[in-house]
């Protein structure tokens, strides 16, 4: 995937959003702490901020051109969205949240309720209601949900900001099962560097509203460049 | 209970119903527009809606004469298109008590919106649903216990109107004549009797009313 933002904008208030970047990667974090615009960036790649202006495209796919007077709405950008307190809609059971932005189109990509409820371990929790989950089943609903979407970018704000490490250390299996059997090109936000390591293969670093840079993970986490490949080595580090 | 009251008590409880029907379908899209969107004249918008509840009831009937009476602009309009009258008729309750029970309805249904989460309905965008879509299978579900809860608040406000209701539609036995109105027109004419027979039976309503309310919300809250 090629992710390409350019003389983006957003201002809230005293804060202001500004990006001008091109990342080629499969699944790229963008890090930073709290405050830092990560959230937002993701909201505007997601159409969900309408005062930004500039310029945004994933490989060739405009999402936005203000100059260009392209503007895409949010069901028209093909994006599968997991904010950081998931949204499950609480009225709908785990099957009618998992169908809710399903397309038979999706069928021929190899994305279905079989598929997916099989990669994230779901099938036993389809008839539930989402008030009987717990947060690891929550997470993992969240992803299948944004999945059969069939997008062509999935947006992930802090999935595991909410879990205590144990459970998030059991749920990131998860989400390399879906960087490598689904092959959707992904946008990782966390403020937490293990998981940024773990999963991605390109990192943009934000800090008070703007991209600091953008390199593979190793070389923002010098330090642990060597000890980038064990498994939770910031684990007892947040 | 006379034939009178009996009267009193099918005029109040068809003119509220009626009037609750008509309000709901403003009031929720009001509520809605209030609560999730910016726009200019919005806080205008939200202390006219609310004067009912703070204004004198019969001040605010006053007004509703002056509009919906022969030589006013909104009676004057209807009686030349449909040749029809307002004041003084079933027609003036159901407005006096459409005017006294909206900010009821609006502020009790603005608040269910205003609880639901507004991730949801984004969530549901860029799963690919249109904001109809959006608004039918998110928004509307989610508020319907509030939305019902609204309705029965202004219900119940509806039958017990009374300030409003005695200027615009004056007190005609049979024709404008509502329990409210039955009460103080039977303590008037010394018909004590009557007029606590009818007490009685307000409260009843008033109660099964409230409970209703109160026993949906618990019951939709433990879905």
């Amino acid at each position: 995937m090629k992710f390409t933002v350019q003389k983006l904008q957003l201002r809230q208030g005293t804060f202001l959003l500004e990006a001008d970047l091109e990342v080629r990667g499969e699944v790229i974090g963008i890090f930073g702490s709290s405050g830092a615009g990560k959230t937002s960036l993701l909201e505007v790649v997601a159409g969900l901020r309408k005062r930004a202006s500039g310029f945004i495209a994933v490989d060739d796919l405009v999402l936005m051109d203000r100059d260009g007077g392209i503007f895409l709405a949010p069901e028209q950008r093909g994006v599968g969205y997991v904010p950081q307190d998931l949204a499950l809609f609480p009225h709908l059971s785990v099957r009618r949240n998992l169908a809710y932005g399903h397309k038979p189109a999706a069928l021929s990509s190899g994305i279905n309720l079989a598929h997916v409820a099989g990669v994230l371990e779901i099938e036993a929790l389809l008839d539930r209601s989402i008030a009987d989950l717990s947060g690891g089943q929550k997470q993992r609903v969240a992803f299948a949900r944004a999945l059969l979407a069939s997008p062509r970018l999935l947006l992930m704000d802090e999935p595991l900001a909410s879990l205590d490490q144990e459970l998030k250390w059991k749920i990131i299996p998860y989400l390399k099962r879906i960087r490598d059997e689904f092959k959707i090109p992904m946008l990782y936000v966390s403020h937490s560097p293990d998981e940024v390591i773990e999963l991605c293969d390109q990192v943009i670093v934000m800090r008070d509203g703007k991209c600091l840079r953008t390199r593979p993970p190793g070389e923002i986490f010098e330090a642990a460049t060597s000890m980038a490949l064990k498994p939770g080595i910031y684990r007892n580090a947040q | 209970m006379n034939t009178e009251d009996a009267q009193a008590v099918g005029l109040t409880l068809g003119t509220a119903a009626l009037s609750t029907l008509l309000i709901f379908p403003f009031g929720v899209a009001l509520a809605w527009l209030l609560a999730r969107k910016e726009w200019t004249g919005k806080s205008l918008v939200e202390t006219v809606v609310a004067l009912p509840l703070v204004m004198p009831p019969v001040a605010t009937g006053l007004i509703l004469l002056n509009l919906l009476g022969r030589h006013g602009p909104i009676g004057s309009f209807i009686g030349k298109i449909f040749g029809a009258e307002i004041v003084f008729t079933w027609k003036a309750v159901v407005a006096a008590m459409a005017v006294m029970s909206f900010p009821f309805l609006v502020r009790t249904v603005r608040l269910a919106f205003e609880e639901i989460n507004p991730r949801l309905e984004q969530v549901a965008r860029t799963l690919g649903a249109s904001p109809a879509r959006v608004f039918t299978t998110i928004t509307l579900p989610l508020a319907a216990r509030g939305m019902v809860a609204g309705a029965v608040w202004a219900f119940a406000r509806a039958l017990g109107e009374f300030g409003a209701t005695i200027l615009v539609a004056g007190n005609i036995p049979g024709r404008t004549t509502t329990m409210s109105v039955a009460i103080y027109s039977d303590i008037q004419l010394g018909q004590e009797g009557h007029a606590y027979g009818l007490m009685g039976l307000s409260a009843v309503l008033a109660f099964a009313a409230i409970l209703f309310s109160n026993q949906f919300s618990k019951w939709g809250g433990t879905r």
